[in-house]
């Protein structure tokens, strides 16, 4: 098992650096950090000039990404080309800290209530509501994250304010505090998450579910089951102790094998809310040029997922002892 | 007896065919998509107003009988910028599926077929791949690539080939023990000759059934894309993705521009995954390429009572 986790590290570093370095050409290749300022005709071209030559833009792409590879390897990751200078790291750790509060809550409450559908359509079967849970998981498959978005903040955001009359509106559509907030507010910063965190769960409810449907049949075909049923206990023992227990092993390995694809709804979701996230940093950074900050999101990003996916991987053998990888 | 005999002697096509036919939902979804297509491939006809066409005296005009479903910044008719649009995001949708399709199907026939160190090494490229946040990498090759709709599609099919790819490794996995195989071998085929004249056709399923989900997927990431303006340019080319992104600001005075493109992407690819599905059903394939679990009684003549 330990071999098994330092080969799959091993062979993710050539992977990240490769990364980097596709980053880094690209960032430098299709923007520029000091774009808004050639814009502004009250600066002169020789202080752009020295501007330019101050961040270091003059110099050749490779020395300049050596520099970065050298700094990075050793935990400093530099400063933002277009915030005036501020270090990376506060930075990207506030977008990081809020992003996972996003996640968190999203991923509970779409686990929970995944698994909740899926146990229901796996139970009752030809049933009203599996009918029901399967239309429902396709509709999430099939709307875009992004409008699904839009659509919150127009009906639950606006039109539900307007209805009830309240200003300001109950669910906020936007940032993490009501503008002028001072200090920290519970209550404001959870209403400011509702949406967002909506936003984000509806595709992964329809997945989860769709996962713990197919799991929970499995198990259910399986002898353990029917000695269970064999034994005379009672229907709801067999499908809750016996029945979702095993089943929920596969489906939290599935969920975590699919991160890749919650930062993808992340990067939609932080943008339609604007949330101060990892992926509105990534966002922002892209479009700016900023390639220290870009970078830093990315690398930070992709290594999560990895570990993520490495962690499902590894747990999915601990979890189920069938399934061990080789020696074990 | 005599109908297994009657079932022996129809062609492949036409069990197939009568197996998706018996999911109503399905036919449904695929007429849907047919009449979708005609709709917008017709638009030089059917829209009332031409590409692009300003009307700058109806600016953000609301739905009425000139403008059906109103006018967006420019005066342009939203309805005729959907039917546009779709023309694009349709034409992305099926390019996308079907390149990404070419290079997953000989990605996985070749790590199946040939196995070894091949295998080896392209999987170990395909995992890294699928491992990666994909959105985040779109965007980046996007960027690098640029907004024309080529370079979308090039994006879009470059980073959508690695699901496909796994399935039908794994089938080719086991076909390659299948007596017929060897019988090939035997008399002296060449591997890409086993491959692609042995082991694709019994691939036929695994590949429909993922191309069709992969337009669903395609037409989804396109939109996304061009939503967070890093698809293809709304400056010139209308899709339902960036006419969201473009409009999302007057979505409060004007909520059918964005509702519009957004319920055309939702029915679009809702009939997309029912196909899909009904597809799954008709071929009787899994999505993770394995067989059939045992326990799912399916009766011989029809599959009608069959549900997943």
């Amino acid at each position: 098992m330990a071999r098994y986790v330092l080969t799959r590290l091993a062979t993710t570093i050539p992977i990240l650096l490769a990364i980097s370095i596709a980053v880094f050409w690209g960032a430098n290749h299709v923007a520029d950090p000091t774009v808004s300022l050639t814009l502004n005709p009250r600066i002169a071209p020789e202080d752009l000039a020295a501007y330019r030559e101050h961040l270091g833009l003059g110099e050749p792409l490779i020395g300049r990404y050596w520099q970065w590879l050298g700094n990075f390897v050793q935990g400093d990751l530099g400063t933002s080309l277009v915030q005036n200078g501020a270090e990376v790291w506060p930075i990207v750790r506030t977008a990081m800290a809020n992003t996972l509060v996003l996640i968190v809550i999203a991923a509970i409450g779409s686990l929970a209530l995944g698994i909740a559908i899926g146990t229901v359509s796996a139970v009752r079967r030809g049933s009203f509501l599996e009918n029901a849970a399967t239309t429902g998981s396709f509709l999430g498959i099939s709307i875009p994250p992004f409008w699904l978005g839009l659509m919150l903040q127009l009906f639950l955001g606006l039109y539900l304010a307007n209805w009830l009359g309240v200003t300001p509106p109950l669910l906020p559509t936007a940032g993490l505090y009501s503008p002028g907030q001072q200090g920290f507010d519970l209550v404001d910063r959870l209403r400011h998450l509702v949406l967002p965190a909506m936003a984000l769960s509806l595709q992964l409810v329809a997945v989860y579910s769709r996962y713990m449907r197919a799991s929970l049949l499995d198990v259910m075909s399986s002898d353990h089951i029917r000695a269970a049923r064999g034994r005379g206990l009672p229907e709801r023992t067999v499908v809750v102790r016996h029945g979702v227990r095993n089943a929920l092993i596969p489906v939290s390995t599935q969920a975590a094998t699919d991160a890749g694809q919650l930062v993808g709804g992340l990067i939609v979701t932080e943008q339609v809310f604007q949330y101060p996230g990892m992926g509105r940093l990534f966002v922002d950074a892209m479009l700016g040029g900023d390639y220290p900050v870009l970078l830093a999101a990315v690398m930070i990003t992709a290594a999560a997922v990895f570990l993520v996916n490495l962690a499902a991987d590894v747990s999915y053998g601990v979890l189920d002892p069938r399934i061990r990888r080789g020696t074990g | 007896m005599a109908r297994a005999e009657a079932a022996l002697a129809e062609r492949p096509v036409v069990v197939v065919w009568r197996r998706f036919a018996s999911r109503r939902l399905s036919v449904v979804a695929f007429m849907v998509l047919l009449i979708t297509a005609a709709v917008v491939a017709g638009a030089d006809v059917i829209a009332p107003y031409a590409s692009g066409q300003q009307n700058l005296d109806h600016v953000l005009a609301p739905p009425g009988d000139d403008f059906l479903l109103g006018t967006d910044t420019l005066g342009r008719d939203t309805l005729s910028q959907v039917l546009f649009a779709g023309r694009i995001s349709l034409a992305i949708g099926v390019s996308v599926a079907l390149i990404a399709a070419v290079l997953g199907t000989t990605v996985g026939l070749v790590a199946g077929y040939l196995g070894g160190r091949i295998d080896a090494v392209l999987m170990r490229f395909t995992d890294t791949l699928l491992a990666l946040p994909l959105l985040m990498m779109i965007i980046l090759l996007a960027r690098i690539l640029g907004d024309s709709v080529t370079d979308v599609i090039l994006v879009l099919s470059l980073l959508g080939w690695m699901a496909l790819a796994r399935i039908i490794r794994a089938k080719a996995l086991a076909l390659r023990e299948e007596e017929f195989i060897a019988a090939a071998r035997a008399m002296g085929a060449s591997s890409g000759r086993i491959m692609f004249r042995h082991l694709l056709p019994n691939l036929v399923g695994e590949i429909s059934v993922a191309v069709s989900l992969a337009v669903a997927g395609a037409i989804l990431a396109e939109s996304t894309l061009s939503f967070l303006g890093f698809g293809v340019s709304a400056a010139h080319t209308p899709t339902w993705g960036n006419m969201i992104g473009g409009n999302e600001g007057f979505m409060t005075v004007e909520p059918w521009l964005v509702w519009a493109p957004g319920l055309a992407i939702v029915v679009t690819v809702l009939a997309v995954n029912y196909v899909g599905d009904g597809l799954r059903d008709a071929f009787d394939v899994r999505s993770d390429g394995r067989e059939r679990e045992p326990h799912r009684g399916r009766s011989k003549g029809g599959t009608a009572s069959r549900r997943r």
